[in-house]
């Protein structure tokens, strides 16, 4: 199966794609990566920083993403909001995203314009103004941002609410938007210390995917990002999350119709490419429990069982910090969430006592292949993989082998993997406990015509 | 996210600063019209065919029939059931998508181009289209899933401000007809065979193809897709929608914040009147940090995380509209500040550097629209569907260049008439 699959796709592929990416180190410590793509004129260029809300401490939540929101706001060369326009002027689009352990920026342009994007982004790295004129109303424009995206979204609510109660020391605990009580106290202050600390280049790196030449783009930048000076970051501690003893279990109520099921596991994630093995067989894991409409919980929970509306399994097997594997669901119209975690129980316990089959495990291999080969459809999905990989302390370089090696996962390691990591022990579970709207003063009305 | 990705522009196509993008057309022997880019690069073949079958030609009182089809439509056909159909195209690493709008539904298939894949993926996609099984006890179950998960949207205000936004502006139109429970629980299976007779044959379907195919390979692969389906006659289109008069809606709701929404019927697909709405609409509030919109709304004054205005071009007159979010307390100032934005524009139209800016900017960043071959295939299915002309990608640029202030200022005041505005607001104090 693996022979007859990746054969034709590796001579369709052009030597070029394969040689690919390229990666050097400035002298400051700014590491570059190039993947070159030339099917289209354009280029994708994202500026990584290793810190994230991961780095946040108590009573400061929010402050990653709201330097994230701040970088938008003018140098002395680049005033407020000209970074936007010239990007506009450029035909390009930009944009930037925080999550817990790492901060980006990019711009998609067409392939002339990519001097013109490092020479913005060089400059906001190291000369960035935070004027508090400006601070004021973007900490408004945030709490606006965490009122649309969790205040008023139940899912998001269950899921803050669940990492707060899964970890009690590990930094994930907080939420990359911030506690609103956080964003009522913050400083503009606040917003610069932490530019200060940690906008360098040695704790960033660029990746550059599209239709450009890798020498080329080692030379530009050298000339934009080369001359901003090094500078030592602080000792960074890796917490140590203490080990779990007991299911946990909380409530969250809020206005909706269907109630919402999450289990979280604590698993390992991937720290050693070679010496691991768990999170390879997890990975394997998801794609048979949740890998297309008719893997097991589709086919069995969905479909034959209509116990639930929708059942998922989720494992990000990298980052910084440790992991979790989640099982999330609604359950369907006359079943209960106890029916549902009952249904979920028992799934888990069928792989346990009875392993997956080698059908399933073919099945899983052929569509991670497929999906190795559909990713290199986007340009913006190819940075985002290399971005994201390094963000976790790997390589691009690991890329291939991490692939290879969950291609080598077998049937017994999935079942002893499951056997390990399904513990009430290291157990949380979330409940979203539907609110009806029917309080009359809070009730949608009907429609009243002014 | 510092702000969300600038909505994309449905249609915003200009010809490439390189060669450009070939679409080669030709209709099938049963008169089925055919798309297709040849992409050499990657061993990847995209497939999508497209129906007249979009939520406009719901039956009266059945609002969701088509929804409910398009949903039910690849879930078992001939001898496979629902569970042996996903585990074939799953073995193939193929991948199954689409869904129904308003106006089409869509079955797009994505699978490797190697022979031994893409043979096997494209007879189960011919399956589909020839024999699909719609199981009695499966169309049940989806329709008291669609049921469940419509109560749930009913219950979220931007769910409930989209309904009663679009149910404001096409008040004796299709397209403001939506499902409600009760529209649900009337539709039967037999509703449900019955629309797809009607609507998946070859009349009014389109089909579109990128991929590492030689032109020849490409009209035997049409060939063989549209042999899989009847001859049809294309649905009937009911009368252009009209706007209405002023009106301001507000539903009570315990967010936080307040969702609100602007606009009215302003163009179909082909108009010309299309190319200025969409340059003068970047300057207004497509384009993102630079527009005026979000410069009053998010830049001054911190009011919301996105504001924007957006133009849906549809089959018939689709929608333009002004959306944002804010803390539920300052939704009126918010409202006033966006009205005057608005009336700015419509009577001054864009200055001489906003409509430089505005054309350099959809110009320039037109390779972005087709870098991939998941864009090309959205683009030239767009334009098969649409019967939009098959040079539209080369004559573009010289359609969006020629634009003048004049132009958006007219188009404007033509098509977005403060007279007709209707607006939306849910959870406002």
């Amino acid at each position: 199966m693996l022979k007859r699959l990746l054969f034709p796709i590796a001579l369709a592929l052009s030597t070029q794609v394969l040689a690919n990416p390229f990666e050097a180190t400035l002298g400051n410590g700014l590491r570059v990566i190039v993947k070159e793509d030339n099917r289209a004129p354009t280029v994708v260029h994202m500026v990584w920083y290793r810190v994230g809300s991961v780095d946040e401490v108590d009573g400061r939540s929010g402050l990653a993403h709201m330097l994230e929101h701040m970088m938008f706001k003018g140098t002395p060369g680049v005033g407020p909001g000209q970074f936007n326009q010239r990007v506009a002027a450029a035909g390009g689009r930009d944009n930037a995203f925080t999550n817990r352990d790492y901060t980006a920026y990019f711009q998609q342009v067409p392939k002339e314009q990519l001097a013109e994007m490092m020479q913005l982004e060089a400059d906001r790295m190291r000369h960035l103004s935070v004027d508090p004129k400006e601070f004021a109303p973007e900490l408004k424009v945030v709490m606006e941002e965490r009122r649309l995206r969790t205040d008023d979204d139940p899912q998001a609510k269950l899921f803050e609410q669940m990492n707060a109660v899964a970890w009690q020391t590990h930094p994930y605990r907080r939420p990359v938007i911030g506690w609103m009580d956080d964003l009522e106290n913050m400083t503009a202050a606040d917003a610069k210390a932490w530019y200060d600390q940690w906008y360098v280049p040695n704790n960033a790196y660029l990746v550059v995917v599209g239709d450009v030449e890798h020498d080329a783009v080692f030379r530009l930048a050298e000339k934009h990002y080369g001359p901003l000076a090094r500078r030592e970051l602080p000792a960074r501690r890796d917490i140590v999350e203490p080990q779990q003893q007991g299911v946990r279990r909380l409530v969250v109520k809020a206005p909706a119709e269907l109630p919402l099921l999450a289990m979280g596991y604590k698993a390992p994630v991937l720290r050693d490419v070679e010496r691991d093995h768990d999170p390879y067989a997890l990975e394997m894991l998801g794609a048979i429990l949740d890998g297309y409409d008719a893997a097991r919980f589709g086919k069995r929970l969905v479909r034959e069982q209509q116990v639930a509306v929708q059942a998922s399994a989720g494992y990000e097997a990298t980052g910084r910090g440790p992991g979790m594997f989640h099982l999330i669901g609604s359950p369907a119209p006359g079943k209960s969430v106890a029916d549902l975690e009952n249904a979920f129980r028992a799934e888990i316990a069928r792989v346990v006592t009875e392993g997956v089959s080698e059908t399933e495990m073919t099945r899983a291999r052929a569509q991670i292949l497929a999906s190795q080969i559909y990713k290199l459809d986007s340009m913006f999905g190819q940075a985002m993989e290399i971005g994201s990989i390094e963000a976790a302390g790997l390589s691009w370089r690991d890329t291939d082998r991490i692939v290879a090696r969950v291609q080598r996962v077998t049937a017994v390691d999935v079942q002893a993997v499951a056997k390990k990591i399904f513990r009430d022990d290291t157990l949380t579970v979330g409940v979203l406990e539907p609110q009806p709207l029917d309080n009359p003063l809070r009730r949608p009305s009907a429609p009243t015509r002014h | 996210m510092q702000r969300l990705l600038i909505v994309l522009l449905a249609c915003c196509l200009t010809v490439t600063a390189r060669a450009g993008v070939d679409i080669q057309h030709w209709k099938t022997t049963n008169g089925m019209r055919v798309h297709f880019v040849a992409s050499p690069a990657l061993p990847i073949l995209d497939v999508q065919i497209d129906f007249a079958a979009g939520s406009m030609f719901d039956p009266p009182g059945k609002s969701g029939v088509a929804a409910l089809t398009r949903g039910v439509l690849d879930l078992g056909a001939g001898e496979l059931d629902e569970n042996a159909l996903a585990d074939r195209l799953a073995d193939l690493g193929a991948v199954l998508a689409g869904g129904a709008d308003t106006d089409r539904a869509s079955l797009s298939l994505r699978t490797l181009s190697t022979p031994d894949k893409r043979g096997p993926a494209l007879d189960l996609l011919k399956k589909i289209l020839a024999s699909p099984r719609f199981d009695a006890a499966i169309f049940t179950r989806e329709r008291a899933r669609t049921l469940a998960e419509l109560k749930e949207a009913m219950t979220r205000p931007d769910a409930l401000a989209a309904r009663a936004f679009w149910s404001a502006l096409y008040p004796d139109h299709p397209y403001g007809q939506q499902a409600t429970p009760d529209s649900l629980a009337a539709i039967t299976l037999a509703d449900v065979k019955a629309f797809h007779v009607r609507h998946y044959g070859a009349g009014g379907a389109t089909l579109t193809l990128v991929g590492p195919l030689g032109r020849d390979e490409a009209v035997e692969l049409a060939e063989r897709l549209a042999a899989s389906l009847p001859a049809t006659v294309p649905p009937v289109l009911p009368a252009q929608p009209q706007q209405g008069s002023r009106t301001l809606l507000s539903l009570r709701h315990p967010a936080a914040q307040a969702h609100l929404h602007l606009g009215l019927p302003a163009v179909e697909r082909g108009h010309p009147d299309y190319f200025p709405l969409l340059v003068g609409n970047y300057t207004l509030g497509g384009g993102g940090f630079v527009s005026r919109l979000m410069q009053e709304i998010r830049e001054k004054r911190g009011f919301a995380y996105d504001v924007y205005s957006h133009l849906s071009p549809l089959r018939q007159a689709g929608p333009f509209q002004i959306s944002l979010q804010t803390q539920r307390t300052q939704a009126f100032e918010a409202l006033k500040v966006v009205r005057s934005v608005l009336d700015g524009f419509l009577r001054e139209g864009p200055s001489e550097a906003e409509l430089v800016a505005a054309k350099a900017h959809l110009v320039g960043a037109f390779p972005l629209r087709l870098d991939s071959n998941q864009k090309l295939l959205e683009q030239a299915a767009t334009i098969n569907f649409y019967g939009l002309p098959p040079d539209y990608l080369e004559t573009y640029r010289q359609q969006l260049t020629a634009v003048t202030a004049d132009q958006v200022k007219q188009a404007f005041v033509r098509r977005i008439r403060p007279e007709a505005l209707v607006t939306v607001m849910v959870a406002a104090e």
